[in-house]
């Protein structure tokens, strides 16, 4: 055990954990966050995803310690209930979900990649998606929010 | 009834709930007699409802008949009502307070709705059929609770203000005279704080759908903007003080037992509580997830081998010859051996489906609190009340001390881990005498879930000289083990078994009796036939000689319902086939069906679809196709879902590579009638998501295995469909039928996909695919084997 000094969505935490212990356990666990989910251990879904320099991890497969001092930005830190981020309110808008477990992947994965890329085609937008899974298959409307925020990086 | 006492197994979030009806924790005791009516089996027993288990665990639930159980009005006039229907991503938690605000004549806003909770809510069975069931909307218990209120309300305030009931009117939760609005009184006023001491009034008339104001609108998802937010509390996200964590540690092979645990390999790890040993069940429990994770990984379990598998390669072969079998017969006018030997051609074909997973997207999860002979449990389950009875076995607990609390897992598309996974947090649980938190991983999920049934199915068809059907023939061989888990067979999800318990046992019997009754609800008899029984025909189709003769077999793996179990693989078989027959009969494929058709209803899915979908009247496969290439084609496919409740139709347009035999779906077309319509866009999110789900299952998935044990553990062994796939365009076409009983729809649209989806790869490039999943290299074998 030893003691990770981490920056996630603006507030610091000290932690006492195993180093290698995946970033993902330490959030939903330690600092009990609800956005980013177990969702396969193998970084093969993308429900674990959160942003750290401007890129999307699967922090199910990064231990804690190689992120430590980095800011970590989840799913909670975009926007609130009542203030939700653009891309937030572009998935309540079309109403881009069923059960919603993924949706925390997909955001996260498809902010990461807009904010970077903000003139990326249809075909590229789904060549970033191509590694995250919902399985409830709402594919329809999830690609159209994701377009709908991405009007709004490049507006 | 007594009152429950909730407050100190709520967790922060119920409290928030429960708060924003106006009451606090102090008050929620003392006022629960008034506002919140709790639930005992005592309240089963009524005029209205058949009480005891059996009935509880049919889908429909026995619901109780005191209209105290289902809603409760405050003193500020917010109503509080009590479903044991659960949201499981379908939307059917909106839909549910849009019924009780329309019927109760409240605002939306003002309607807060408690679900599922064996402490607080009627014993509603199962949920199940996602949008599926007449039942999940409540079409008798909570919406006849709702027009009871409603007018018993309309009573009192008629002998308060001196008006008939006829002459007045209600809106937003209050009640005046039509002649004269300044005569009235608030529902408030009325019953406001007070319990109303009346049954359910099984005459209470509902509204009409031409009245809705609230039902039948989009009304969005109420959990959407806390889900995106990251704030919403998942099952994964129970949290309760003093909780451990723990892992379970399956057998490495089907039908391994156990011979030993080595505690001592794991008495190095960091924070290890206890090694958990009952029967063939092992688990691990220590302080935090990612110890509980390596301490599985480490501890050192010997297990016998395995019973062995058969060959995969061989298997349809030895599902259809597996003894011993239970056979049933679902039709047979005894005509048909006749009629084919009479017949002008005979047609046969045999299709093939896999095993299938519902492959959760966040394996399941479950917190359980076992201690002093009482148990609490937050589980994903669809089936609050039948794991309450059923952990009180595997616990060695009376029902009335275990309680189970509902909250979303990830989508579950029916019996996922999400019961297994609340044993296993039960039972390491009681053996810590502290709250256990299990999320399972992902191959332990894939491994031992409950599979969708794979299937053999033989059809035969006779066709007179102008190409019309005279006798249809089908026969099925499916394989089944477990299921949904009872009080009496926990065994029928892994963990139960491993603790010791069996699951239902597996009957035998042949020959298979007459049929004495019909009911299509797997959907074996094909939409063709008259399903005619003891001089009743019950079916949607003209065609009167009919056999349908289905064989139950053990299965290798636990199985149970998968989105659309057994309709899905059998409507695959019987459009393919009505498909193939429309070919022989050189007939176009919508016409084809039409031509065999009865029920009107099912008649004007297929020709909306066929509308909307700009369909070309022509017989498949299409004139003047080349053998290489990209070649399009279109496919039609259509259903009455379990015989009687949903109808649907779906034109498929899809594009082959004849190279590669990769399929790629490009336009899918759905028409759906399901009576009166609840909530059109949930409906279409069912009706859009089904399709795909339907694609994904077509193309793709098929449980895998060796001569010992499951190797489809992950997604790079279970490829699904990413969602950066080229996915089709959808369009559907709702149907509302204002006077129509409520029908189910979250699964019909994926019930017709796999055939609309192979009569267009047929139409396309005249190559039938008889075998799920479509795979490139089955489908280029077909295509190589054109003739």
């Amino acid at each position: 055990m030893s003691v990770m000094n981490l920056r996630v969505n603006g507030q610091r935490h000290s932690v006492d954990v195993d180093p290698a212990t995946p970033l993902l356990y330490v959030l939903s666990d330690d600092l009990a966050l609800r956005g980013p989910k177990f969702g396969c251990g193998l970084g093969q879904c993308g429900s674990c995803t959160v942003i750290v320099k401007g890129q999307a991890i699967r922090s199910c497969i990064t231990p804690v310690a190689e992120v430590a001092g980095s800011e970590i930005t989840t799913l909670e830190g975009l926007g609130t209930i009542e203030k939700p981020h653009p891309i937030q309110k572009a998935f309540i808008d079309e109403q881009a979900m069923q059960c919603g477990f993924c949706i925390n992947g997909v955001i996260m994965t498809a902010k990461a990649f807009l904010d970077r890329n903000p003139k990326a085609t249809d075909a590229e937008i789904r060549q970033a998606m191509s590694g995250v899974l919902c399985r409830c298959h709402g594919h329809g409307r999830m690609i159209r929010a994701i377009k709908r925020y991405g009007q709004e990086v490049k507006a | 009834m007594k009152p429950v006492e909730v407050s100190k197994e709520l967790t922060p979030d119920a409290f928030v709930v429960l708060e924003k009806t106006g009451i606090s924790r102090r008050q929620f005791i003392a006022r629960s007699g008034a506002l919140i009516v709790g639930f005992s089996m005592a309240g089963l027993t009524t005029d209205l409802m058949s009480p005891g288990s059996a009935e509880a665990q049919r889908l429909d639930g026995a619901g109780s008949s005191r209209l105290d159980s289902w809603i409760a009005i405050g003193a500020d006039g917010n109503v509080t009502a009590y479903t044991g229907k659960c949201e499981l991503g379908q939307g059917l938690y909106t839909a549910q307070k849009q019924l009780i605000a329309e019927e109760l004549s409240v605002p939306f806003d003002r309607v807060k709705l408690i679900q599922c909770d064996t402490a607080l809510t009627p014993d509603q069975g199962t949920t199940s059929g996602a949008q599926s069931h007449p039942t999940n909307f409540n079409n008798k218990n909570l919406a006849l609770a709702c027009a009871t209120a409603r007018e018993a309300l309309l009573q009192r305030a008629s002998a308060q203000l001196g008006v008939p009931v006829d002459r007045l009117a209600v809106k937003d939760g209050m009640i005046h005279a039509k002649a004269d609005s300044s005569k009235s009184v608030s529902y408030a006023e009325l019953i406001g704080g007070r319990t109303f001491g009346i049954p359910l009034n099984p005459a209470a008339k509902r509204k009409h759908p031409n009245e809705w104001t609230v039902l039948g609108k989009p009304v969005p998802r109420e959990e959407i903007p806390a889900i995106v937010a990251g704030q919403f509390e998942f099952v994964h996200n129970v949290r309760v003080p003093s909780m451990l964590h723990g892992q379970v540690v399956r057998p490495p092979a089907v039908g391994a037992t156990l011979v030993g645990v080595d505690d001592s390999s794991v008495r190095d790890i960091p924070g290890i509580v206890k090694v958990v040993v009952k029967k063939n069940f092992v688990g691990v429990v220590a302080e935090k997830p990612w110890q509980a994770l390596q301490a599985a990984n480490k501890l050192k379990v010997t297990w016998t081998l395995g019973t062995g598998l058969p060959a995969q390669r061989d298997f349809y072969e030895y599902l259809r010859n597996q003894k011993p079998t239970r056979d049933t017969f679902l039709l047979n006018s005894k005509d048909v051996d006749e009629k084919l030997s009479s017949a002008a051609r005979i047609v046969k074909a045999t299709y093939h489906y896999p095993y299938q997973m519902h492959g959760s997207v966040g394996s399941s999860c479950a917190v359980g609190d076992v201690k002093d002979g009482k148990a609490t449990i937050w589980s994903a389950t669809q089936a609050v009340y039948p794991l309450k009875n059923s952990i009180a076995t595997v616990l060695g607990l009376t029902p009335e001390n275990v309680r189970v609390i509902f909250r979303l897992g990830s989508g579950c598309y029916g019996i996922n881990g999400a019961d297994t996974v609340s044993y296993d947090a039960a039972l390491l649980s009681q053996a810590v005498g502290k709250p256990v938190r299990v999320q399972l991983t992902r191959k332990d999920e894939m491994a031992w879930e409950n599979y969708g049934f794979a299937f053999v199915i033989d059809q035969r068809a006779g066709l007179d000289d102008g190409g019309t059907i005279t006798t249809w023939d089908h026969e099925s061989w499916a394989p089944a083990l477990g299921g949904r888990p009872g009080p009496s067979d926990p065994g029928n999800v892994i963990t139960g078994f491993l603790a010791g318990f069996q699951p239902a046992a597996f009957t035998p019997r042949t020959p298979a009796p007459d049929p004495t009754d019909f009911s299509n609800g797997s959907n074996a008899a094909p939409s063709y036939v008259t399903g005619c029984v003891g001089g009743r025909c019950e079916g949607t189709g003209a065609v009167t000689s009919q056999r349908v003769l289905t064989h139950n077999v053990k299965s290798l793996f636990w199985t149970g319902p998968l989105r659309s179990p057994a309709r899905l693989q059998n409507t695959f078989a019987h459009e393919s086939f009505m498909d193939e027959l429309a070919s022989v009969a050189k007939a176009d494929p919508v016409d084809y069906r039409l031509r065999h058709l009865r029920d009107p209803r099912l008649i004007e899915v297929v020709k909306s679809v066929a509308k909307a979908a700009n369909w070309q009247t022509r017989p498949s496969p299409r004139s003047g196709m080349r053998r290489t290439g990209i070649a399009a084609g279109r496919g039609v496919s259509c259903v009455l879902y379990e015989g009687d409740n949903g109808y649907c139709a779906m034109v498929a347009e899809v594009e082959v590579n004849q190279d590669t035999g990769q399929i790629t779906a490009t336009r899918l077309v759905i028409a759906s009638d399901c009576g009166p319509i609840s909530n059109p866009d949930g409906l279409r999110n069912q009706l859009e998501g089904g399709a795909l789900h339907g694609l994904s299952r077509t193309l793709l998935e098929e449980v895998k295995w060796d001569d010992q044990k499951v190797v489809s553990i992950d997604w790079s062994t279970y490829p699904p469909l990413y969602l950066g796939a080229a996915v089709p365009k959808i369009e559907t076409i709702l149907i509302n039928r204002s006077d129509g009983s409520t029908m189910g729809a979250g699964e019909t649209a994926i019930t017709v996909t796999a055939a609309a989806i192979a009569n267009a790869v047929f139409d396309a490039t005249g190559a039938r695919i008889r075998q799920v999943p479509f795979s490139r290299e089955r489908v280029k074998a077909a295509l190589d084997g054109r003739t």
